[in-house]
């Protein structure tokens, strides 16, 4: 069975359809990257997965592991295993990262009926992670995002994903803001959670991210569907050819 | 105002100073106050809403209730233990039931010589001339204030705290009020004197709580001088039962060099009114006047605060933050008044309301009112409901609505708590505010 499968979704904001009947398949362990221009509905896609208010679903599903999710609460989603790194963190001021973590992991143990993590083996988890993202641990009694740095936000994002070991995390332009050292140390991290059981979907707007979190499957967005899959080498050719070649059929 | 509220008041003023049984008969200043109290609470009555500083607090409630005087001693108080915030290790604690010090449920510690701290009821018999010298004398602007008056009228105990110059008391003193009304509505005008002598240094705690099921009234009048170079920290829990009515007037006056830092905070009451007036009346004097408050149900909680920045060079900051609940209601009026030749004054004001459901309401005014030309004042003002990305980014990590919720209260009301510089009472301050959050009911 497929882990996650979104079959003919259509959504609008405030009455103007922004995704227009998206299918996607993704299976255990796959990493799919999408692509294409800005305003194509890459984003609106990630939020509508994840369950932002304010996007009306007006057709189709989504299926995570054969259930459907679209009438699912954020929080309930998030303890099936779904996550997503945004592309802005919020800043939640007077809530400490160490905080914030204990509280969204025990969250999702509580839900899926099991016992609170353990203080101890909390913060040694914590400790290693933070050490192989290259965070300070002192970065774990700031408040959530407030005023960290572009690059510490991406990386606090993959913290987290590393802290909430979801089925499927969906990137969403995980490496806007990043400079080059800053985007392989995600990309590090990234690589690092990569398994047979656990799936992932990038979303991103240009190849080089892809260099470094090598997807199976490459698919392009355009006005709201899927206008080509492919293997990786799709995102070489984007990269060289640009989204123009889709421009015409979306007009036609 | 009706005058029907009064009656009752003037009948017990009329039927205790008859008997004699006011503390203090035998001293003439101290008739005299009381004489005059009545008289001017007879002449302003209750305030209705169309006096400008009770607009946004109706005291009908308050007036429909008959309290009869709480001079009987509540003898068979079943009480464990006092309810502490600091906990037994406290080194000084004085316990006040129905406005009346209780000896046996008090431990005042060993005091650094200098500091005095006893009721006003033995301050009476044992140091009546420091009474006469500084009762009434420290506050100003009194005059439209009825339930000053009302207390003078009816003043029989509260906490007179004096400490001589140069003396430091280290640890904090602890002042519990405990309002117990089983059967009927009780009322009571407890009076405090509080003097930080020249460069000494103390931290007054009072925590508020109530027990029963009758209204009680609380009309609170304390009377502050903090002297030259002397630090005053004054922190205040009300954590009284929906059957209480809670009147606080204070005055403050902050000498030259002098630092008074204070801090109320407001889960309880059915209706809570906290009037601080502090006179920065000493060049560098410096005041801090914080405060946070969290209402629900049919609560109300009205801050009214003026501080006056009377000579060059004071400085204050006054941060006010809650969040409103069900139908909570709340009320922040801030005055700063700034004297025509209190020069390089600094003063900020914010306040900041989130109102978590839509029948919540806060009522803000502040109000600046700069005669100086070389100032530097500031105000900010906002009243809101939660932010929503915040609540999404969170929930969107599993965390469920409720205790996103709670946490994102939390942290907005644990910035301002943060204020209090005591990290024991700091945390027993955000435990409290833990606790209202924990039991909401949303």
């Amino acid at each position: 069975m497929a882990m996650l499968e979104i079959k003919d979704l259509r959504a609008s904001i405030e009455g103007s359809e922004i995704l227009k009947g998206v299918d996607l398949s993704i299976n255990p362990g796959e990493v799919h990257a999408i692509m294409g221009p800005n305003g194509s509905g890459k984003s609106t896609l990630a939020h509508v997965l994840t369950g932002r208010d304010g996007y009306e679903v007006t057709g189709g599903d989504a299926l995570f592991e054969g259930q459907s999710i679209l009438e699912m609460e954020p929080e309930e989603r998030a303890a099936v295993g779904l996550f997503l790194a945004f592309q802005y963190p919020v800043e939640i001021p007077g809530v400490t990262m160490t905080t914030f973590l204990k509280e969204a992991v025990n969250s999702i143990r509580k839900a899926r009926g099991e016992d609170d993590l353990d203080a101890m083996k909390f913060t040694k988890q914590l400790r290693e992670r933070c050490k192989l993202l290259n965070i300070s641990e002192d970065m774990m009694r700031r408040s959530v995002n407030t005023g960290f740095s572009g690059g510490e936000k991406k990386r606090a994002e993959v913290l987290q994903m590393a802290a909430l070991e979801p089925k499927l995390a969906v990137l969403d332009e995980t490496d806007s803001g990043l400079d080059i050292d800053a985007l392989k140390t995600v990309s590090d991290g990234v690589n690092q959670l990569r398994s047979a059981e656990r799936s992932m979907l990038v979303i991103t707007h240009y190849q080089r991210l892809l260099n470094y979190i090598v997807p199976d499957h490459v698919h392009v967005m355009v006005n709201g569907r899927i206008a080509k899959s492919g293997g990786k080498d799709l995102a070489l050719q984007l990269e060289e050819e640009g989204y123009a070649q889709f421009g015409e059929n979306v007009a036609a | 105002m009706s005058e029907s509220a009064l009656q009752p008041f003037h009948e017990q003023y009329t039927a205790l100073t008859n008997a004699g049984s006011l503390p203090g008969s035998a001293l003439p200043w101290l008739t005299s106050l009381r004489e005059r109290g009545m008289a001017r609470f007879d002449e302003l009555g209750f305030p209705t809403p169309r006096v400008e500083k009770w607009k946004y607090t109706n005291l009908r409630a308050l007036e429909r209730q008959v309290f009869h005087p709480a001079t009987t001693m509540t003898a068979t108080l079943g009480l464990d233990r006092v309810p502490s915030l600091i906990g037994e290790q406290a080194g000084h604690r004085a316990v006040f039931v129905n406005g009346r010090f209780r000896a046996e449920m008090s431990s005042l510690g060993r005091l650094p010589k200098g500091a005095k701290v006893m009721s006003f009821a033995q301050a009476l018999e044992a140091e009546p001339n420091l009474l006469a010298d500084e009762i009434d004398q420290i506050a100003e602007g009194q005059d439209d204030q009825p339930f000053y008056h009302l207390n003078c009228a009816f003043m029989e105990d509260g906490l007179v705290v004096h400490v001589a110059e140069g003396a430091k008391i280290e640890e904090p003193i602890e002042v519990v009020y405990l309002a117990a009304a089983d059967d009927e509505a009780l009322a009571y005008h407890p009076r405090h004197l509080i003097v930080a002598g020249k460069n000494s240094e103390a931290t007054l705690v009072e925590h508020h709580v109530g027990l029963g099921e009758a209204n009680t009234l609380a009309n609170h009048v304390t009377e502050i001088r903090v002297e030259p170079g002397a630090k005053l920290h004054h922190y205040k829990m009300n954590a009284e039962t929906d059957a209480a009515f809670h009147v606080s007037t204070l005055h403050a006056r902050v000498q030259e060099n002098a630092f008074y830092d204070s801090f109320t905070l407001t889960t309880g009451g059915q209706l809570t009114r906290n009037e601080p007036h502090v006179k920065l009346e000493g060049s560098y004097a410096d005041a801090r006047l914080n405060g946070a408050y969290l209402q629900r149900g049919k609560q109300h909680c009205d801050n009214t605060t003026l501080i006056e920045h009377a000579v060059p060079d004071t400085h204050c900051r006054e941060i006010f933050k809650g969040a409103l609940e069900g139908k909570g209601r709340a009320v922040f009026a801030g005055k700063l008044h700034v004297y025509p030749d209190a020069q390089r004054t600094d003063g900020n004001q914010l306040s900041r309301c989130l109102l978590l459901s839509n029948q919540a309401e806060i009522d803000t005014k502040p109000e600046l009112e700069i005669y100086a030309d070389d100032v530097v004042c500031s105000h900010g003002c906002t009243a809101g409901e939660l932010e929503k990305d915040p609540l999404f980014y969170l929930r969107s990590r599993g965390i469920p609505y409720a205790l996103a919720r709670r946490m994102m209260v939390e942290s907005f009301l644990a910035e301002v708590v943060q204020e209090i510089t005591t990290e024991d009472l700091r945390q027993a301050f955000l435990d409290r505010v833990t606790d209202w959050l924990s039991r909401s009911d949303q």
